[in-house]
């Protein structure tokens, strides 16, 4: 088993593991942001360039340091490698200039954005970015797009993370969507403005980053960080069933497959990714659908991670109000 | 005179067609391939020290040797015939006049590597030499020189040529790649490189379309004979597209080590700069290579006459030297304006940035807007260190090689004409006439 050394911390990793997972495994502050990056999704990762980190030492075979800085997340460990993340300050200064491309272009609407508040721009911004913009210039805009009558597509924000073109490669059986144009006009989009339809197609909303995608049930209906997240579950023919309710009160606002503390989907079972299907996603939005089990402990460094629900006493769902209902859906 | 090996009978009347072609000695050298072992070919190939002719002169025969041979996996050889660096143009002016030197370098090519089929990748805008090409295959087949049991030898082998959509990415061999299997043209992240795994997931060599040609001559006189043109590892002869204010521009066949300065003024080659005007740079390798002032390009730092060769042109790094990339030998005069030349360029990146890495995607834009409010005259002091640090932070951090094409004219250019992005910004009003601007930079004396 390759053994890597990333910041001073040494671990012994499985053959073909990359850097990024490597990190991953170590946790904390190690670990290099990742924006495009999905361990659930083949092939994705490699394009947003937030995950660069600096290889001061190959292997123990062929111990030349790399060139360039590398994606970590594509990038597979050799043994004896070692790698510099937030001990080389030219790295960080690279990544900071990543972090201003994305911003460039972004709208920074944050104030009227659904993401808000588990965003991983604005997680990647705080931490890596510049407190302002040297950019001057006019910001690339598009129309706002509707795919389907339940996913809205607001390209602008957009950072062409391809994590939605592979979730429509890989999780849906056709794909319908996908990249055109070039350079910085290129954009996601379907066919003709085409519907997405597929059972699994809301999914792309909880892979992406930023508020490009956004679920249509949920829009405006509050902020995030207002919304109390609680796991729950149903019996579903489509999917694993496996959720988590974002509650304002009794009533649910919204609701999304349940993600790690990396911001992608939990394993269900057996290894299988808990993507969840549209009819749980859009149609299941009363509390009589869903066995509730708890509060969600969002692990981001996120401001929802910071809300009061984590202790169960403050639980404000009233069980003996819920068995009721479930009485009444019973009979 | 320089010996031609390319272009010895490019101005034969009706090169063009196969009969007239045979008749100057065409398809002998394939006869001869296909009596060798194709180990042996390899073998004369590295020899000959034939460097890559597309722009980053990686070693041919390396790269051949490099292809991985699994058992029942066809392999393939890809011809890069996506010429589209601005300033080079070597690859069309060969393939519209020798599509017959193409097909039999591409034959005993893919003889060498073992491969049933191949691909010529030809970018869409040059539709009339993608139809040229296609006839010359037409006739090869008519002539039993490709298909099946080709010159009775039993070998089979089919030529295809495909169409590119016209995208300037799709000269990065990976990015080719998956255009010629039929999807976006983006680059792949490698590895894996595509001598693992390439068209298809097939082990692929990609090669220039004059890397390929080159290999006619080299296995017609032997590696050795080719290896002793040039001058230390840049051996054989070298197609530089000369363009610019030139006195002949056009494509010249050089021996390699021919010194600079008399590339450009003597009368074999360029014959000096138009209207006996005095040169300012050169841009000695495409446009994405560095842009050298005349004392620079002429002399190295060190003051030895620079000679054009991988090695001399390369000669100080990118402080004081630059590179031969492709052979897009683009010559500017005393009048040019370096800034406005840099905002060409620039443009052009930004157009064909592919837009699937973000220091690409974004930062092309931005220097481009940045210059055009240059030349504009709206530019500050600030915005020429703002451009500094944005091609710094592109340079090196992308999946391809566009990314640090992008970056480098601006890092020369800054690095080499920092006095003219500065005019630019001081004088905003006066930049606007021409003649003040060539006064105050004391560049021509009849304006001053």
């Amino acid at each position: 088993m390759p053994k890597v050394t990333i910041d001073g911390h040494t671990i012994e990793v499985p053959e073909g593991t990359t850097i990024l997972q490597a990190a991953r495994m170590i946790g904390g502050d190690v670990t290099p942001p990742a924006m495009c990056y999905y361990s659930k999704l083949k092939t994705s990762g490699g394009y947003c360039r937030t995950c660069i980190v600096k290889v001061t030492k190959g292997s123990e075979k062929d111990p030349r340091p790399m060139p360039k800085p590398v994606a970590s997340c594509r990038t597979t460990v050799m043994d004896g490698m070692e790698v510099q993340n937030n001990s080389a300050p030219d790295l960080l200064e690279a990544r900071k200039g990543v972090v201003e491309f994305l911003l460039i272009n972004h709208p920074l609407d944050c104030p009227i954005c659904d993401q808000a508040g588990e965003c991983h721009l604005q997680d990647l911004s705080y931490e890596n970015g510049l407190s302002t913009s040297r950019y001057e210039f006019k910001r690339r805009e598009f129309e706002k797009i509707d795919i389907g009558d339940k996913i809205k597509l607001h390209m602008t924000r957009c950072i062409l993370c391809y994590r939605c073109v592979k979730v429509a490669d890989q999780v849906c059986d056709t794909r319908v969507h996908g990249v055109i144009n070039r350079g910085d006009v290129a954009e996601i989009s379907t066919y003709i403005e085409k519907a997405v339809d597929h059972d699994f197609s809301g999914n792309m909303i909880d892979v992406c980053p930023v508020g490009a995608l956004t679920d249509r049930t949920f829009r405006f209906k509050s902020r995030v960080w207002f919304t109390r997240p609680m796991d729950a579950h149903r019996d579903c023919k489509t999917c694993c069933g496996r959720v988590v309710l974002y509650m304002s009160g009794n009533e649910v606002l919204r609701v999304s497959a349940r993600k790690d503390q990396w911001g992608e989907v939990e394993d269900a079972s057996e290894g299988r990714a808990g993507w969840i299907c549209n009819e749980c996603r859009f149609e299941k939005k009363e509390l009589k659908d869903w066995t509730v089990e708890g509060p969600r402990n969002i692990d981001r460094h996120s401001v929802i991670s910071q809300n009061q629900y984590l202790e169960k006493k403050n639980l404000r769902i009233d069980v003996s109000n819920q068995k009721q209902i479930e009485e009444k859906a019973h009979n | 005179m320089g010996r031609k090996l390319l272009t010895e009978h490019i101005n034969v009347p009706g090169i063009r067609n196969l009969e007239t072609y045979r008749r100057q000695g065409g398809y002998e050298t394939l006869k001869k391939a296909l009596a060798m072992k194709p180990e042996d070919i390899v073998e004369e190939v590295k020899k000959s020290g034939l460097r890559g002719r597309g722009g980053a002169g990686f070693p041919t025969g390396m790269k051949w040797s490099f292809l991985a041979k699994p058992e029942g996996v066809p392999r393939y050889l890809v011809c890069n015939a996506d010429e589209s660096e601005p300033g080079t143009f070597k690859d069309r002016y060969m393939m519209e006049r020798l599509p017959h030197l193409l097909i039999e370098g591409m034959a005993i090519g893919s003889f060498a590597l073992g491969c049933r089929t191949s691909y010529i990748y030809i970018r869409g805008e040059l539709m009339y030499v993608f139809q040229i090409l296609q006839e010359a295959i037409d006739e090869a087949y008519a002539a039993g020189l490709l298909g099946k049991n080709i010159m009775g030898t039993g070998w089979d082998f089919d030529l295809h040529v495909h169409c590119g959509g016209g995208a300037y990415i799709c000269g990065e061999e990976t990015a080719l790649i998956e255009s010629l299997e039929g999807k976006r043209g983006n680059p792949r992240i490698k590895p894996p490189f595509p001598a693992i795994r390439g068209v298809w997931d097939c082990p692929t060599v990609v090669n220039n379309v004059e890397s390929i040609m080159a290999v006619v001559p080299i296995v017609r006189d032997g590696g050795e004979t080719y290896a002793s043109i040039g001058i230390g590892k840049s051996t054989g002869t070298k197609l530089i597209s000369a363009c610019g204010h030139l006195k002949k521009p056009g494509v010249y066949e050089i021996e390699l080590g021919v010194p600079v300065e008399e590339f450009i003024y003597s009368d074999e080659y360029c014959g000096g700069i138009r209207n006996d005007k005095k040169l300012k740079a050169v841009v000695a390798g495409g446009s994405s290579v560095p842009v050298l002032p005349a004392e620079l390009i002429l002399k190295t730092a060190a003051g030895e006459p620079r000679l054009m060769s991988y090695e001399s042109l390369a000669e100080g790094g990118f402080a004081s030297g630059t590179m031969l990339g492709s052979g897009g030998f683009i010559v500017m005069d005393e009048d040019t304006s370096i800034v406005k030349n840099l905002w060409t360029f620039t443009r052009f990146y930004h157009h064909e940035s592919c837009g699937q890495c973000s220091p690409c995607r974004e930062g092309t834009g931005w220097m481009e807007k940045i210059l055009h409010k240059i030349l504009d005259g709206h530019g500050t002091l600030s915005d020429v260190d703002l451009l500094w640090d944005i091609q710094s932070k592109i340079e090196g951090k992308t999946i391809c090689p566009l990314g640090d094409a992008a970056a480098w004219p601006v890092a020369s250019a800054i690095r080499h004409f920092r006095h003219e992005f500065e005019e630019y910004v001081r004088n905003p009003q006066a930049i606007r006439t021409d003649h003040h601007y060539y006064r105050v930079n004391n560049l021509s004396p009849e304006l001053a």
